[in-house]
């Protein structure tokens, strides 16, 4: 009926005000277009990061600009190419090399419409250029060739490496060379063995000796704790005294155990250690790395296609699953994707029930007036307030007061002794805290959907002899369920995204444990933990080389993206499931 | 859509009825019974010096212009107004001999004496079987096998017993709108209650389904004493024993159906069911 109408009325002359309806599609078409282009340099640019890409190697002429310590030969992957004018480059050398050397200021007039174009290229192996991209100018290249042979290497520290593999040195001194047929089969045996046995020796460390570490601290501090009693009263009961006996026997077993698990570790790196791989540069220079420093390498200018999807595919799954190293510049941010996602599962938890109950008790039973309106408003304006605000406050109320409290009535042992549990930022107080932030959202939108509950239900309800609350509890709830879940949508993605609270309230750049893992009582609500959100800004602005983190950036943020669409899919499932139960109800 | 039944069914049936309850002076004659009542939204007056005594297991039905204040006086009777800010009443309302506003009345027990159904049926987001137990279930009764008994007897009643009994698990939402309605006769029956209200309960419905339930409405009054609000003249005349008409808020006149159709004593009276009425 109402399609009908329009439709008639668009042929009706020149109707008023026609020209507002492509002012409005317009910034449609406007918030589309940016939100595309951003999805789509996310998903470009992060989905490169883990793209296998040939490695170009360039000669370069002798004793021009691009010329690094005399090397006139580099391997790397081309980033970019770009242009600058001479001027830029020249201002940045000075306050690069702080060089006084004076510049005519005719000169640089002269120059500054002139520009250059030159490569930026990836060139890797941070410990031997100092810098992991270099910039070569296409006027001072020579040659360009992808050499077959050439390897992309990930080492435990230093970053990526591209080289020529020469040959392997094993533990007894014997040697295969590239010469050898077998060499390559041989490279790849020996970097696989290194590789099991490095999660042999990670085993060994966080399942074996963690708990072993655990206990002993405990119990150290127990201890300590005993030696100050004994200090300040002077002497110990009986009780305390076989107390102190107990743990010193208990602390010298646990010592034993770990030191035969810590040699057993040692032992397996030597090993890694001993066997090394020497190889050369594209320069000519020789270089060796010890097989337990090369986790993973491959040819990059041998791969199909089909084998540059599945070098992609490892690299992804090592990312999403694997550990950080090097200050989070290499490795994996599983820590951080699990962290984010539990984190945003207690401020869901937590958000919604009280959220919902505030929302009921708003809606249903409290009598309408001024005071009703006035903290309607206040919940409406505590949405914009500042999320720093509610990290303050999070660290105020529940970390200092709630977690002290907690503190000295559970943990006033580890409290005297300086070493706080509750009473430092955790994942459960940044849950709440952002829990907190959430809840207008939350009571928000199950206000709108208790309202939108058809009179005649309850009128029905209540026909039948329910009272007020079984009728709330009955029909009132479950018809309401879309739009708290709705909230909760809403919710997870703000709360999944915020950062700045949380900085305050428990998240760190390098938690050694995870939140919830395999010792007693495997929840670990105290603990502090990993963001994606706070790795996008540990990786890409306070590490010392920010330039080669750019891409892990970018992949960061897919990932992040990605976990919040997951979580919001899932609850938008289960909004639409429940939907169709009550389909119909509105008619 | 309202008045289509008019079409139909031309002919007032007011003998029928006369034949199937030959004979009820055993029954109070004011089981529900106003006296001098006034109700007031605010400050505005809606019901003024009410005095009606609706007889026990026989069908009243209520006729007036709209606006008059029909449904207001019907939702008094199960203080479902009570929902409303700012309400008042002053004068009596008996029920059954105790007055509903009694402060030792329970709104909930009252209103399990008294089953309601609307004029938008209003069905629960439930299975059809947890729609019809909703009043057993709120009041605490858990058993399964009262619950299969009161959910047969009662769409049996509502005669949508065997429409439905394949598909009790089912969504209510999925039955017609006839049957939606009927569901909730059933749920209002599913109480064991003594008086069933009906605000226009066929007012959404075709021909066919209005002809089904003015035939439960015949059936249910040898156990329940019935109240129905209707706009439908014919209506009225085909089910009700007795008819009150309501204008601006005043009971003009309370008789016999027949007679108010066939011989009203006010001039008002006449013009309305005559259909000559604003
Ligand atoms: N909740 C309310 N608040 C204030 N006034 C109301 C309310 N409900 C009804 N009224 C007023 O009371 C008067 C009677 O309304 P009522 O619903 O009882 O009429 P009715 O006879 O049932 O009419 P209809 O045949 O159209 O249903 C009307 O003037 C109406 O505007
Ligand atoms: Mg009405």
């Amino acid at each position: 009926m109402e399609n009908n109408a329009s439709s008639t009325s668009t042929k009706s002359p020149a109707p008023k005000g026609e020209i507002w309806v492509w002012f409005t599609s317009l910034g449609l078409v406007l918030g589309l277009a940016m939100v595309l282009f951003l999805f789509g340099l996310i998903l470009m640019r992060g989905f490169s990061f883990f793209w296998p890409v040939p490695v170009v190697q360039l000669e370069l002429k002798e004793d021009s600009e691009s010329v690094f310590r005399g090397n006139t030969s580099f391997a790397g992957v081309i980033a970019s190419t770009q242009e600058r004018s001479l001027q830029e480059i020249a201002v940045e050398e000075e306050i690069l090399l702080e060089e006084e050397e004076e510049v005519e200021a005719d000169g640089i007039l002269g120059q500054a419409l002139q520009t250059i174009s030159e490569y930026r290229v990836f060139v890797g192996s941070r410990d031997r250029y100092g810098q992991s991209f270099r910039y070569f100018r296409h006027n001072d290249i020579l040659e360009r060739s992808f050499p077959e042979d050439i390897i992309r290497a990930e080492r435990r520290v230093e970053g990526d490496a591209f080289f020529f593999p020469q040959r392997i040195q094993f533990q007894d001194g014997s040697e295969v060379t590239r010469e050898d047929a077998i060499f390559e089969d041989e490279l790849d045996r020996v970097v696989k063995e290194a590789r099991s046995r490095r999660s042999q020796i990670n085993r060994i460390d966080r399942r074996e000796i963690g708990p072993i570490n655990l206990e002993i601290r405990q119990l150290t501090m127990d201890l300590r704790y005993l030696n100050r009693i004994e200090r300040s009263e002077g002497e110990l009961t009986e009780a305390q005294q076989a107390e102190r006996e107990r743990l010193t026997g208990r602390i010298a077993k646990l010592n034993e155990q770990f030191e035969l698990l810590r040699d057993q570790a040692d032992e397996l790196r030597e090993t890694n250690q001993s066997i090394r791989v020497f190889y050369e540069y594209a320069d000519g220079t020789n270089g060796q790395i010890a097989i337990g420093d090369l986790f993973r390498f491959y040819y990059p200018n041998r791969l199909g296609f089909l084998q540059r999807v599945q070098v992609a595919g490892i690299q992804f799954w090592e990312f999403v699953s694997g550990y950080p190293r090097e200050a989070n510049m290499s490795g994996g941010i599983f820590p951080a994707i699990f962290g984010t996602f539990v984190m945003t599962l207690i401020m869901s938890i937590a958000v919604t029930p009280f959220g919902v109950i505030t929302a009921i008790y708003l809606r249903e039973y409290a009598v309408q007036g001024p005071l009703v309106r006035a903290v309607r408003i206040a919940i409406n304006n505590l949405a914009g307030v500042p999320s720093i605000v509610f990290g303050v406050f999070g660290l105020g109320f529940f970390v200092y007061i709630m977690g002290g409290t907690i503190d000295s009535l559970f943990f006033s042992q580890a409290q005297e002794l300086g070493t706080p549990t509750f009473g430092t930022g955790g994942i459960l107080w940044a849950g709440l805290t952002l829990a907190l932030l959430n809840l207008p959202v939350v009571i928000v939108a199950t206000e709108e959907s208790i309202s939108a509950v058809p009179r005649g239900v309850r009128e029905g309800s209540l026909a039948c002899g329910a009272s007020k609350w079984q009728t709330i509890q009955r029909l009132v709830i479950p018809a309401s369920l879309p739009g708290i879940l709705t909230g909760m949508i809403l919710a997870m993605a703000r709360g999944a995204g915020e950062v700045a609270p949380l900085m305050l309230v428990g998240v760190v750049a390098l938690a050694p444990n995870l939140p919830v893992d395999g010792t007693f009582p495997f929840v670990h609500l105290e603990r502090k933990f990993m963001h994606l959100g706070f790795h996008i800004y540990d990786v890409g602005f306070q590490s010392p080389d920010s330039e080669a983190a750019i891409p892990t950036v970018f992949a960061t943020t897919l990932i992040l993206i990605a976990l919040i669409v997951v979580l919001n899919l899932s609850a938008i499932l289960l909004r639409n499931h429940i939907r169709k139960k009550h389909k119909g109800s509105a008619f | 859509m309202n008045d289509s039944t008019e079409t139909l069914q031309q002919t007032p049936e007011i003998t029928r009825k006369e034949m199937d309850n030959p004979d009820k002076t055993d029954f109070r004659q004011d089981y529900i019974s106003f006296r001098n009542y006034n109700f007031y939204y605010g400050a505005t007056q809606v019901l003024f010096e009410v005095n009606l005594d609706i007889p026990e297991r026989q069908v009243t039905a209520l006729i007036g212009p709209s606006g008059c204040g029909k449904s207001t006086l019907l939702r008094n009777i199960n203080r479902m107004n009570d929902l409303v800010d700012g309400i008042r009443h002053e004068g009596e309302l008996l029920i059954d001999g105790t007055s509903a506003y009694d402060p030792t009345v329970e709104v909930i027990s009252l209103r399990k004496r008294i089953g309601m159904v609307f004029q938008k049926s209003n069905p629960f987001a439930k299975s059809i079987y947890e729609n019809v137990v909703y009043g057993l279930r709120v009041a605490g009764r858990k058993k399964k096998s009262t619950l299969d008994e009161a959910v047969e007897t009662s769409l049996r009643r509502a005669a949508l017993w065997d429409e439905v009994k394949d598909r009790l698990g089912e969504s209510a939402f999925g039955l017609s709108g006839g049957q939606m309605q009927r569901l909730c006769i059933a749920r209002a029956i599913a109480n064991n209650p003594e008086i069933i209200l009906m605000d226009e309960p066929c007012s959404a419905l075709d021909p066919v389904a209005t002809g089904k339930i003015e035939d439960l409405i015949h059936d249910l009054k040898k156990e329940y004493t019935i109240v129905i609000v209707t706009h439908n003249m014919q209506q009225a005349a085909r089910v009700s024993d007795r008819t009150a008409f309501f204008y601006l808020g005043k009971l003009i006149e309370y008789d016999e159906t027949e007679k108010m159709f066939m011989n009203p004593a006010q001039k008002q009276t006449e013009d309305y069911v005559r259909g000559r009425f604003g």
